[in-house]
């Protein structure tokens, strides 16, 4: 049986997400109209026998995440339980932590992914090519190929040709080191505890060895428990005849920044064609007219009049008015767009309001079209000391009156704006 | 009674619509600029109206056979073979202007207010000088040349150029009448009447000035264009409010051709001119705009502050504000941002402008 292992993170992750993460953990923010995880999940519960996912993160429980859950339990059919760290531990500390509840019922191999990646999941040609590669106790890592300039922004793969041996992993390098980048998503089998043990004990060590008079047991224990596992498990497996590199050639993103969320619904609504085309709204009499692909909640209200898509998702419970035009957009739970108003490359955050005749538009990040290995780039907000060009934010419960612009900005809850802004942050 | 009209300029400052259509010729609240002036001399007793004019002339002169019949009355046209400034025409047209010993109008032709034509040869007559000038009020005196004259008698002192100390509010009007005596003051060369004949003759004592009443504007440039069409339209609603369109969907003063087409759910005004033949689609938003002729505005789009060139057109949910200018036969694709453009006649725009330009 197989098992699966969410790394979801924790309340002071996602700062590039903000401030959307500030109303909702980031792995439950809706990504093609359903929350980011759940893509994950789905593509979970397609393998036969997967038995368990695992959520494992820093964030309190909380009400979303537990309805989440529920949910999801019920719609895939499958046990999904949260596991909440003490403090972060870092990508391998809290799979290491909680190895016991992993390797109940004796799992043969389990799934790591990172929550903020949005991708195809390949996951049965994962176990196929575990099968084929190496002996049972090989370890595989997705990859994919990026361009060398933003490949120094992943961990970066370097593989043995024929065998897809992983010889070589460095994190992040200063310097171009190999296209094949990683996907955030793994195959292990139950020996990859001894691997992240050892990392364990030595760091246990080390503390013994430089921890000075006065400190407590239990920080010590703590910094020994916080391992990664791209740098300190990957780097020192890699050469080791343990780690393999499966490379796929389907979509792939990172869901680092707000931005590139619109970037990814743009992907998985492309998916439904195939997976869900119930998802898909189609132009029916009486209903909005949809350019391309675009994801409609039931319970939204739309004007036959208003133009939607390419790329839009509309939540639970939004108004659209007559005449109304959304493209490259995600438009949030609640909220409401009056007649005329036009949104383009903006997310409006749960519940804000778009007056009549206003205009609320983003500048897309998209990756180049022209570079196949292209990916998004999810930069910080500042270059130079600009603000750079980005897509348009509103915050949860934000007013923008009719008539005005709001370009290029990002307008923190609940914000009632009187006027046009460009290129701002809005406390 | 006579007038001249300088109409030469190269309208410059009111590119890009002037690239295609003579200044004289562009429409203001659905009326050429010209007409505005020579219809007000018609009514205050003017037969004979003389246009100076230098380039685009035949377009000019075709125009004016179509009115001077209209109007009764007499278009001469003189031609310059290089610009004569703003005295130099009226030496080239000084057999026109003084075959009677009546005084006559001189008018730059791009200035909009109540014409005081009739107040004007009345004060003329009274003070028997060879030259009264109107003058208007103005807020920021420093910008403009001004006009230092005796409060009840009118006799005019000096000019000043920009002033740095505040020496008067009172700017030239552009607007004047001469006795034919005036002539022999003027050379056939390029020459500028403000600079180089006023200020000679205000030392003689032969010049006077009129303080004009109501409101005043040079619409040589877009920006004054939109404010002198804000200042009109208004003055329209207290002299001929039935000219103006009102009803569910216009607010405050709003000037629309008969042939005009407007669709459902529009919101027009305050302040907005559209002119003959066009069409704006459903669920459209103008505002303090002037629409020339033909031009056809897209569902859902608002416009602020803008000038949209003849037979243009601007796509659906188009954002158009900030005295952005379209010449004539622009067109605008769908969904953009234009802040501050000025469009060149003939161009389709597919990219937006976010920051103010010039569009080749
Ligand atoms: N006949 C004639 N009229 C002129 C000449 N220069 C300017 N004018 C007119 O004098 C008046 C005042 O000139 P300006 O306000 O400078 O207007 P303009 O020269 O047309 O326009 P700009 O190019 O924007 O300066 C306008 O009515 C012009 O048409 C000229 O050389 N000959
Ligand atoms: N449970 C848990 N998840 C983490 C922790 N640190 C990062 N993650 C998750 O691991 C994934 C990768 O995060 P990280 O390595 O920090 O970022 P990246 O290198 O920029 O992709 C994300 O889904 C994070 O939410 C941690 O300490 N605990
Ligand atoms: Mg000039
Ligand atoms: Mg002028």
């Amino acid at each position: 049986m197989l098992k699966a292992v969410i790394l979801i993170g924790g309340p002071q992750k996602g700062t590039r997400f903000r401030p959307l993460s500030f109303e909702v953990p980031k792995p439950l923010f809706p990504v093609a109209g359903v929350p980011m995880l759940q893509h994950h999940i789905e593509a979970c519960s397609k393998l036969p026998n997967m038995k368990e996912i695992l959520l494992i993160g820093f964030y309190q429980p909380n009400e979303e995440l537990n309805r989440f859950l529920s949910c999801a339990q019920q719609d895939y059919k499958i046990s999904i339980r949260y596991l909440q760290e003490y403090a972060a531990l870092g990508t391998g500390g809290g799979i290491y932590h909680f190895r016991d509840q992993i390797l109940s019922g004796g799992p043969e191999a389990f799934f790591v992914m990172n929550a903020d990646v949005c991708s195809e999941f390949p996951l049965p040609e994962m176990l196929d090519f575990q099968k084929e590669h190496g002996d049972s106790y090989s370890f595989i890592i997705l990859g994919t190929t990026a361009n060398r300039k933003q490949s120094l922004n992943y961990g970066c793969i370097v593989e043995n040709e024929k065998s897809d041996e992983v010889l070589h992993y460095v994190e992040k390098p200063g310097t171009f080191v190999s296209d094949i980048i990683n996907c955030g998503i793994y195959l292990f089998t139950p020996e990859i505890f001894q691997h992240i043990g050892e990392v364990f004990q030595k760091n246990q060590q080390d503390m013994l060895l430089y921890s000075y008079e006065g400190e407590e047991q239990s920080n010590g224990w703590h910094r020994a428990e916080v391992i990664r596992l791209e740098q300190d498990i990957f780097t020192a497996l890699a050469g080791q005849g343990k780690l393999y590199v499966y490379k796929t050639d389907r979509f792939w993103s990172q869901i680092k920044s707000a931005g590139s969320a619109i970037y990814a619904s743009r992907l998985y609504l492309n998916q439904y064609h195939k997976t869900h085309p119930e998802r898909l709204a189609t132009n029916t009499d009486g209903g909005p007219k949809t350019r391309g692909n675009v994801y409609i909640h039931p319970t939204a209200n739309i004007d036959p009049t208003a133009v939607l898509g390419p790329n839009v998702s509309i939540g639970t419970g939004v108004t659209i008015g007559a005449g109304v035009r959304v493209r490259e957009s995600i438009i949030l739970h609640g909220a409401t767009l009056q007649d005329h108003s036009c949104v383009l490359n903006s997310i409006v955050g749960w519940g804000s309001t778009i007056g009549k005749w206003a205009r609320v538009e983003g500048t897309p990040s998209d990756p180049n079209p022209n570079d196949p290995y292209a990916k998004i780039d999810s930069e910080t907000l500042f270059r130079d000391g600009k603000l750079t060009p980005s897509i348009t934010i509103l915050g949860c419960n934000v007013n923008i009156p009719s008539e005005v612009i709001i370009l290029n900005s990002i307008v923190l809850p609940h914000k009632d704006l009187n006027r046009s802004f460009k290129n701002q942050i809005i406390l | 009674m006579k007038a001249l009209i300088l109409v030469g300029g190269y309208g410059t400052r009111l590119r890009p619509l002037t690239l295609t259509v003579p200044k004289p010729l562009v429409e203001f609240c659905n009326k050429p600029i010209l007409l505005h002036q020579v219809e007000a001399l018609v009514k205050a007793g003017v037969r004979h109206v003389i246009l100076a004019v230098s380039y685009m002339s035949d377009l000019l002169e075709r125009e004016m056979r179509a009115q001077e019949e209209r109007l009764g009355i007499k278009i001469s046209l003189s031609h310059e073979k290089e610009p004569l400034g703003t005295a130099g025409p009226l030496a080239l047209a000084r057999e026109l202007l003084t075959d009677s010993e009546e005084p006559f109008f001189v008018l730059n032709s791009d200035v909009i207010c109540d014409f005081p034509f009739e107040d004007m040869l009345k004060v003329h007559q009274q003070r028997g000088r060879e030259g009264t000038i109107v003058v208007t009020k103005v807020e920021e005196p420093s910008k403009y040349g001004v006009v230092v004259y005796e409060g009840d008698t009118g006799r005019i002192h000096r000019f000043v150029e920009k002033p740095q100390v505040f020496v008067s509010n009172k700017i030239n009007a552009g607007m004047y009448i001469f006795s034919p005596a005036m002539l022999r003051r003027i050379q056939l060369r390029p020459t500028s009447i403000e600079k180089e004949i006023f200020p000679v003759m205000a030392e003689e004592g032969q010049l006077y000035a009129m303080e004009l009443q109501g409101f005043w504007m040079d619409i040589g440039q877009p920006k004054d264009f939109l404010t002198g069409m804000c200042m009109f339209l208004q003055s329209v609603r207290q002299q001929a409010p039935e000219r103006l369109r009102t009803g569910p969907g216009f607010l405050g003063n709003v000037l629309v051709d008969p042939t005009a087409v407007i669709g459902d759910n529009c919101t027009i005004g305050p302040n907005v001119t559209i002119g003959a033949g066009v069409v704006l689609e459903d669920g459209v938003r103008v505002k303090r705009c002037t629409v020339l002729k033909g031009a056809h505005i897209r569902s859902h789009s608002w416009l602020e502050s803008s000038i949209v060139g003849w037979s243009s057109s601007v796509g659906q949910w188009v954002r158009m504000e900030n005295v952005t200018v379209l010449g004539e036969d622009v067109i605008v694709n769908d969904e953009l941002y234009i802040n501050g453009a000025n469009v060149l006649p003939h161009k389709s725009i597919t990219d937006s402008v976010p920051e103010p330009r010039i569009i080749m």
